[in-house]
């Protein structure tokens, strides 16, 4: 489990320090497929109902059903030059390493019972839901907004995990459900971004302010 | 069965709007809406007679606090129906200049309207935490397209700033859950507050404190409370009014009721003083922003909207000193305040075609009825007896200095003076003039009336009198909440 832990640490580099808006997408979805199967080894037998069809909808949502979504805006967007950081890439990169090393420093004071996983868990955690935060205050593309969202949803995902066996499988299928409702929505936002202002660099959207 | 009903029938209703699309159409959506609005209406109040019961199963099922909250829910929602009839009886183009009005997703007013009504009761009428979340969220995602109807620049920003700041912020809420959670991790609960409530001795303090911090900071988020407010004058000030007034007057609530849900954990869990410092903090920040930005605008929309973030505040504050009654008629008195006042920005919007305060000059002379109830809510809102809004402000003043609150009392003092002052400045501005000739006039305006009417009405008697059983009902919703009886 160590090194599926490890895997989802990675991806979320690997989106920190990508330049092209398809890989990111494609290690996202990489990174919910890890997401997927971590809770179905924790589990003793891997037949049982509940942990199946957990693995199979979320599996479908996170790594077929979301990043087909997202590469269809792509498509539909005509992006031209790709990811454009206010931070830049290498220092995106310094900045995750940052968070690593805060979050395993920090493992200390968050002595939450973890098991059955390793106590690896939560420190991979904190480091994905604050990637997460990162990518989306120095993105400025609606897309890679979006991403930062997914990673940091992620993030609160493998947190939930430690504990999910508490939730019944309707309220996970919901949370999964309000999940792919929110990107689609998000996807369709993008959308309109682009048809109104033919590229979708959120920096557009200035306008609204309270004195003029 | 009567639960089950009231969430599956707007959705269902909803779901076959979907289908009826077109602008020939606009009329049978309409009443689609109109019927959807009266179903929930009648069911809600059936669940007030004794003898229909307020549970379904474990997961769906009404206590006081959430019957509370879908009332209100239910009945803005039934008197913003009546005046959509009115407001979209022809279309008009937004008050902007580049505000073109391309065809598009506008059908999707009333689906939209009935999932976030379904989406609403659910969070009322669930007191487990993960289902809790799945509701709210569900009314962000529900309201998006709504806040969007107008199809210009400026509504995509607002739309956009809201999904994402709200995801965001309800993102870390669904962290706070699950830090909950850990906090009754092997004592044997279930995720129900009422099971957290029952065993709130073994809980473990740490966890809770930082769920307890996490959930403030994302459903707070979605309620308003500064700093994280910054969607909110954006969304309300683009969506269409009927939207608006939803927005301020039920989708707020359903932020503030997740919240609560918690701050009953606390309580019972002895973090109360935890929890309150925090909420009175969050509180008072709100009240500070509020009047800084009231002072300032320009756009009688976004004042309003910053008027909410002020109320918001009051109620962050009113629990946070434990003047739960005060706090729950507030809630009440907020909503239908606001209602009023989105109501008929909605009518001014109409005929005047700005949202600038400085273009809109004697509205009491050419809008007669329009600029009396705006007079009336514009009164109500920044607390001036004998509205109910006064009497629940000057309850929450009241209980706090019992309960020994006088510096964070004080500061509310300051800061409503503050709102009052220059809120009322901006109202009356808009109220006293000479009588002009309007670009636009108002149709079906006696459809636009009644939801006005009635709320104005219901204000002014909750002003001078409570029913007993409105009382008995509010007192037993705040003892879930540790207020003194």
């Amino acid at each position: 489990m160590e090194w599926l832990i490890t895997g989802i640490i990675l991806t979320s580099f690997v989106v920190l320090g990508s330049s092209r808006l398809a890989s990111s997408i494609r290690m996202v979805a990489l990174q919910g497929g890890l997401l997927s199967i971590l809770p179905v080894l924790s589990r003793p037998s891997f037949f049982d109902l509940h942990g199946l069809t957990l693995f199979i909808i979320s599996f479908f949502i996170k790594t077929v059903a979301i990043p087909v979504f997202l590469f269809r805006s792509l498509k539909q967007a005509k992006i031209q030059k790709e990811v454009e950081p206010i931070v830049s890439l290498h220092l995106s990169l310094v900045g995750g390493g940052a968070i690593l090393v805060m979050a395993f420093a920090s493992l200390r004071a968050f002595p939450l019972p973890t098991a059955p996983f390793p106590p690896l868990i939560i420190p991979a955690a904190l480091t994905t839901v604050l990637i997460g935060f990162f990518l989306l205050v120095s993105r400025t593309k609606a897309i890679t907004q979006v991403i930062g969202f997914l990673i940091l949803e992620n993030g609160v995902f493998l947190f939930g995990m430690t504990i999910i066996s508490d939730f019944p499988l309707t309220v996970e299928m919901g949370v999964l459900l309000d999940l792919l409702v929110g990107v689609f929505v998000m996807g369709i936002i993008i959308y309109h971004i682009n048809k109104t202002f033919d590229h979708i660099d959120t920096q557009a959207l200035s306008k609204l302010r309270d004195v003029e | 069965m009567i639960l089950l009903f009231l969430i599956t029938i707007p959705a269902l209703l909803g779901v076959a709007t979907l289908f009826i699309s077109g602008e020939e159409k606009r009329k049978t959506r309409r009443r689609i809406l109109m019927l959807g609005a009266s179903l929930h209406f009648a069911g809600t109040l059936s669940l007030y007679f004794s003898g229909v019961s307020r549970k379904w199963n474990d997961y769906i099922l009404l206590d006081p606090l959430g019957l509370l909250f879908l009332s209100i829910t239910s009945l803005l929602f039934f008197l913003v129906a009546i005046y959509s009839f009115g407001y979209f009886y022809k279309e008009h183009k937004p008050p902007t200049k580049e505000g073109g009005t391309k065809e598009g997703v506008r059908h999707l007013y009333t689906p939209c309207m009935l999932f976030f009504l379904s989406a609403m009761s659910l969070t009322t009428m669930t007191t487990h935490l993960g289902l809790l979340w799945v509701g709210i969220e569900a009314t962000t995602l529900a309201t998006a397209p709504l806040i969007y109807y107008h199809h210009h620049e400026q509504a995509l920003e607002a739309t956009w700033k809201y999904l994402l700041i709200c995801s965001v912020g309800i993102a870390l809420a669904l962290l706070g859950v699950f830090f909950i959670a850990a906090a009754g991790k092997g004592s044997g609960v279930d995720l129900f507050v009422e099971s957290f409530v029952e065993k709130a001795a073994i809980l473990n303090p740490r966890w809770l404190r930082i769920g307890f911090i996490l959930i403030l900071v994302g459903f707070g988020t979605k309620m308003g409370l500064a700093p994280m407010h910054t969607w909110l004058p954006d969304a309300h000030s683009e969506a269409p009014s009927p939207v608006s007034a939803l927005l301020s007057g039920a989708l707020l609530n359903a932020a503030f009721l997740g919240i609560l849900r918690c701050y009953q954990i606390c309580f019972a869990a002895h973090l109360a003083d935890f929890a309150g410092t925090l909420l009175t903090l969050f509180g008072l920040v709100s009240l500070f922003v509020a009047a800084v930005f009231i002072t300032a605008q320009r756009d009688y929309k976004r004042m309003l909207a910053y008027s909410s973030v002020e109320h918001m505040g009051i109620l962050s504050l009113g629990i946070g000193v434990g003047a739960g009654f005060g706090s729950l008629l507030h809630v009440i008195s907020h909503s239908l305040t606001k209602c009023l006042l989105f109501l008929l920005a909605g009518q001014i919007v109409l005929t005047y075609r700005t949202k600038k305060t400085t273009e809109v000059h004697g509205l009491l002379r050419t809008l007669p009825m329009t600029g009396i109830l705006f007079t009336i809510g514009g009164l109500a809102i920044v607390g001036f007896p004998p509205f109910s809004p006064f009497l629940s402000e000057f309850l929450i003043l009241k209980e706090g200095f019992a309960a020994g609150h006088s510096v964070a009392m004080a500061f509310y003092l300051i800061f409503l003076g503050i709102i009052f002052v220059s809120m009322s400045q901006i109202l009356f501005g808009m109220l006293q003039g000479e009588k002009r000739e309007l670009p636009h006039k108002m149709e079906r305006t006696y459809l636009m009336m009644v939801a006005p009417v009635f709320l104005a009405a219901a204000i002014f008697l909750f002003g001078f009198y409570l029913p007993a059983p409105m009382v008995v009902f509010l007192n037993s919703a705040a003892k879930l909440l540790g207020g003194p009886l």
